[in-house]
């Protein structure tokens, strides 16, 4: 009993439904896990790791089956056990942590009442002894006010409190095992830290093992003894955590290591005189009666990309929603090639809009489902430049060109034929194919995994030395602008904290902000999360740190 | 009578218990049985009872004592026209997924038996409605020479009726079974119109609302709320009553104004899907792209949003034909709505009604009105299904 694992998972391979077929999604991976042992699985979206996470407590989503293989939980085979057996396992010896708190929690109940669903279901403690343990978790968890936060709605708790709070009622039971589906990835990293440093602390104080589910590495190196890496189904290779990051043996694991080692070439400094592409100047805009920007402004360059870094809040988008005239500010001008531009799109004529292009975060969003990928680029093809039939259809071919997408392959398919990445690109060729010298990249690469998004990165890098472009690059990951910057804005609050060239802001010293956002960018080191709370001490990091600023 | 009710629910219960007692030990265990709730095993055994009592009532039906059989008359039919109606809805399914292009054939094989038999439905309707004149043994208004009235359906002479004319014929002799015919290309082309305008001033106005927003939005809303809190039926008989004295008067037939009053009724609940269906798709990134790129108004409605609305439009459409068929049908049954001697389903129920009392001994003759009522039940039922398998389509659901 003692060297029994806690996971036995042997040959398993699960199949996925789809157009009347079954598919595979795993090809027969083992999985062991020991008691007290985080094991981390990586790998990019449609890489099986969640259907993999939710087969480890013998559970698939509808339209997913186990085709083959065993899962034993604790010597009990989940596969053949009964639903009654399996009743008191989950929730009670394995609990599950979903990627999106905000989504998973009922929001007609209070927190309390939710978190003490479990335990007194399972008839572990009583109604009163769970609320005081959920109050004494909360604590453990760092969360402000432990002793009211349970009585709050799901509404009232910002997304890491939330994200914290799904992890105490998933410990509510004591579980054995946890399955932590990217509990951090829809987190700003100043925010995730936290829940990293208190998702760690709490696994490590009551010994339990888990299985921590993210695409991204630097986080997984934080939390995990053991990495798993997939690729389609596939297990690639599986380690203990410094040997996989100090000695990867396997081409895919190595490529995923080398992508965070893109960087562009620095550009010689701006001639002293020249006239900005885009000039954003004392920009002031509110949303209704509430102020978000307060005298924003820089300038943007030809041939140059603009980073502008803050957490979701900062004022980042709402500069781009002035910038193209979508929200009219009150105060201040933005200025395209030294040309004021009305304030509210509406006003603009037809040239004045083809020189701003955007493309969006989601690329799912942003191009309409009905339409086939030939008819989204030759809209503004047309609308802008008058070409149409053969013409029309050459311009679109060559654009196609541009994005490396094959135009005879792809002109008539539809956006849900398209992988993610090929999505986005259509998003850049759509913006290129008004012929602009100014795009904004609203976190163009945030919804990517980081090999697609390096792809994606190299492509717009590559077209802006072409064409000569100018980016405005809105992020919060500071590894992509060490990637793409050539000059980087920090935002916080609405407010324009700190500015200048790439150089100066990856150097100290810098605004107590900056600093702080660049220190909990995690990195690749396994000790980092650890150094960095020694230095810092617990209450200094995150959240916690800004509210202080 | 109530001691009666619990025996059987206890005999059931008491059923289900060792149904699934035996199911587990027979299987050996299987997950199905040993992961069964009560409540499942017990509706197993309702299920089995109700479709037993079912077999045994048909076997009635089909008793020689008339007077057992007649009892049991329209059950018996029901569950005929239920097996034979599966049959040719399952052949139909056949016949499309060996017939036809790739894409229908598709289609054809994620069909569920309800959706094929919704589709055969609708397209015989349509059938008999284009071709009426053709395929109509007599006129909907002609009286036969030297035929009796009231021949009762059946076409047997024993008990009254005439194989000349199967489905019998009505008060003043007009064969029943043309005036249905005929009642199809009235009812039905007309409520088909009247939910094309419906949509058309709904689904115009819900759009623009939602894409321009604003005091357009509030005007119009405020005004279909106004529409929406009077009872539709009772306005639409009010607003026909008025019409119906109009009418004469201006020279225009009662019908255009019937086509407009329930469209406008209407319109104001598919203007409140169209503007809920709007409201989610201008939020999208590609409305706020194509809105940058400086597009009109109406390239933003018909190829932006329009596209990406047409499946719960769609969906939308099919129900409120049926709502729309049935308000014609019950003004027509009040004496407001399509005029004699065209031929209508409504009016057909309600000039035959009477007959519907003789329903215990003589079914034959108490068919005559339920033709009619039928016919609308039937187009009604077909075309829900069809609509339910749409949206189910359309949500992406898997199965």
């Amino acid at each position: 009993m003692t060297d029994q694992p806690l996971v036995k998972m042997r040959d398993v391979w699960l199949e996925g439904r789809s157009d009347e077929l079954w598919n595979p999604i795993i090809n027969g991976v083992d999985l062991t896990l020991q008691k007290g042992e985080v094991l981390g699985l990586i790998g990019e979206s449609g890489a099986g790791k969640s259907t993999l996470g939710l087969a480890a407590m013998g559970y698939t989503r509808d339209g997913v089956r186990i085709s083959k293989g065993s899962v034993e939980f604790d010597g009990i085979d989940l596969l053949t056990a009964s639903a009654a057996v399996k009743r008191e396992l989950l929730g009670k010896r394995i609990a599950y942590v979903a990627q999106s708190a905000a989504a998973s929690f009922n929001p007609a109940h209070k927190l309390m009442d939710q978190h003490v669903e479990g335990p007194v279901q399972h008839g572990v403690m009583g109604r009163g002894d769970s609320e005081a343990d959920g109050i004494e978790l909360y604590r453990k968890l760092r969360l402000p006010n432990p002793d009211e936060i349970g009585f709050r709605y799901p509404h009232q708790v910002s997304g890491g409190q939330l994200q914290r709070c799904m992890t105490a009622m998933a410990m509510s039971c004591r579980p054995d095992l946890i399955i932590f589906d990217e509990p951090t990835t829809a987190l700003d990293v100043t925010t995730q830290i936290e829940v990293l440093a208190s998702i760690r602390d709490i696994v490590e104080q009551f010994d339990t093992a888990a299985i921590y589910i993210t695409h991204d590495l630097a986080v997984v190196a934080q939390m995990a003894d053991t990495i798993k890496v997939l690729l389609k189904g596939d297990e690639v290779e599986t380690a203990d955590t410094r040997t996989m990051l100090s000695a990867p043996t396997q081409e895919y694991t190595k490529s995923l290591w080398a992508v965070r080692s893109f960087e562009r070439p620095l550009k010689p400094a701006v001639q002293t005189g020249a006239v900005p592409v885009v000039s954003v100047q004392n920009v002031d805009a509110s949303y209704g009666t509430v102020p978000v920007l307060h005298d924003v402004s820089f300038d943007m360059h030809e041939g140059r990309t603009v980073a502008v870094v803050g957490e979701s809040g900062s004022g980042k988008s709402t500069t781009a929603r002035c910038i193209t005239g979508l929200l009219p500010p009150k105060a201040g001008q933005i200025l395209v090639n030294g040309e004021v531009m009305p304030p509210d799109y509406r006003k603009r004529n037809k040239d004045q809009l083809r020189q701003v292009q955007m493309i969006y975060q989601m690329a799912d969003t942003a191009l309409n489902p009905r339409m086939s990928i030939g008819q989204i680029i030759a809209r503004p093809v047309e609308f802008y430049l008058g070409l149409k039939g053969r013409e029309r259809r050459k311009r679109v071919d060559s654009l196609l060109e541009q994005i490396e997408l094959e135009p005879s392959q792809y002109y008539h398919r539809l956006p849900s034929e398209l992988s993610g990445g090929q999505k986005q690109r259509i998003g850049i060729a759509r913006a290129l194919a008004a012929e602009p010298k100014f795009i904004i990249c609203d976190e163009v690469t945030s919804a990517l995994d980081q090999l697609v998004a390096e792809g994606i990165l190299r492509l717009l890098a590559r077209l802006q030395d072409e064409l000569s472009l100018s980016y405005m690059f809105i992020t919060h990951d500071l590894a992509t602008v060490r990637a793409i910057a050539d000059e980087v804005v920090v935002m916080k609050d609405g407010r324009v904290v700190e500015q200048g060239p790439k150089k100066d802001m990856f150097k100290p010293p810098h605004h107590a902000y900056t600093d702080l956002l660049l220190s909990s960018v995690p990195e690749m080191d396994p000790d980092w999360l650890t150094n960095l709370l020694n230095e810092r001490g617990v209450d200094n990091i995150g959240d916690a740190a800004v509210d202080k600023m | 009578m109530i001691l009666w009710a619990v025996i059987a629910l206890v005999g059931m219960g008491a059923l289900a218990w060792v149904f699934r007692f035996a199911g587990q030990s027979v299987t050996g265990n299987a997950p199905k049985f040993r992961d069964m709730p009560y409540g499942v095993a017990f509706g197993y055994v309702l299920g089995a009872a109700v479709l037993l009592w079912l077999v045994w009532a048909y076997t009635q039906g089909r008793s020689s004592d008339q007077a057992i059989a007649n009892k049991f008359f329209f059950l018996r039919i029901a569950i005929e026209g239920f097996i034979i109606f599966a049959v040719a809805a399952w052949l139909f399914r056949i016949l499309g997924r060996s017939l036809g292009t790739a894409w229908s054939k598709k289609m054809f094989r994620s069909m569920p038996l309800t959706a094929s038999f919704g589709i055969l439905t609708i397209i015989i309707y349509a059938i008999f409605a284009i071709f009426a004149g053709a395929i109509a043994p007599y006129g909907q208004e002609q009286i036969i020479p030297g035929v009796a009235a009231n021949i009762v359906p059946g076409g047997d002479p024993a008990l009254g009726g005439n194989p000349e004319f199967y489905f019998g014929t009505d008060q003043i002799g007009r064969d029943i079974l043309s005036r249905l015919i005929y009642g199809a290309q009235n009812t039905v082309g007309i409520a088909f119109a009247t939910t094309l305008l419906a949509f058309f001033i709904g689904g115009t106005l819900g759009f623009l609302a939602a894409t321009l927003g604003g005091w357009l939005d509030q005007i119009l809303s405020r005004l279909v709320d106004v529409l929406m809190a009077i009872p539709s039926l009772i306005f639409a008989l009010l607003l026909m009553t008025i019409a119906s004295v109009w009418a004469p008067q201006l020279g225009i037939p009662l019908t255009v104004f019937m086509v407009i009053i329930i469209a406008v009724i209407d319109s104001t609940r598919v203007y409140r899907l169209a503007r809920a269906v709007g409201q989610n798709i201008v939020v999208m990134d590609y409305i706020e792209a194509a809105k940058l790129r400086g597009e009109g108004l109406g390239y933003l409605v018909f190829k932006e949003i329009l596209p990406n609305a047409t499946a719960p439009l769609l969906a939308e459409f099919g129900l409120r034909f049926c709502f729309v068929f049935l308000t014609i049908a019950a003004l027509s049954f009040l004496g407001v709505g399509i005029q004699p001697p065209l031929a209508d389903w409504g009016t057909m129920v309600r000039d035959l009604g009477g007959f519907v009392n003789y329903a215990q001994f003589a079914p034959l003759a108490a068919t005559a009105p339920l033709l009619a009522a039928g016919a609308i039940a039937l187009l009604t039922v077909a075309v829900n299904f069809v609509v339910d398998w749409m949206l189910h389509k359309s949500s992406g659901l898997k199965e």
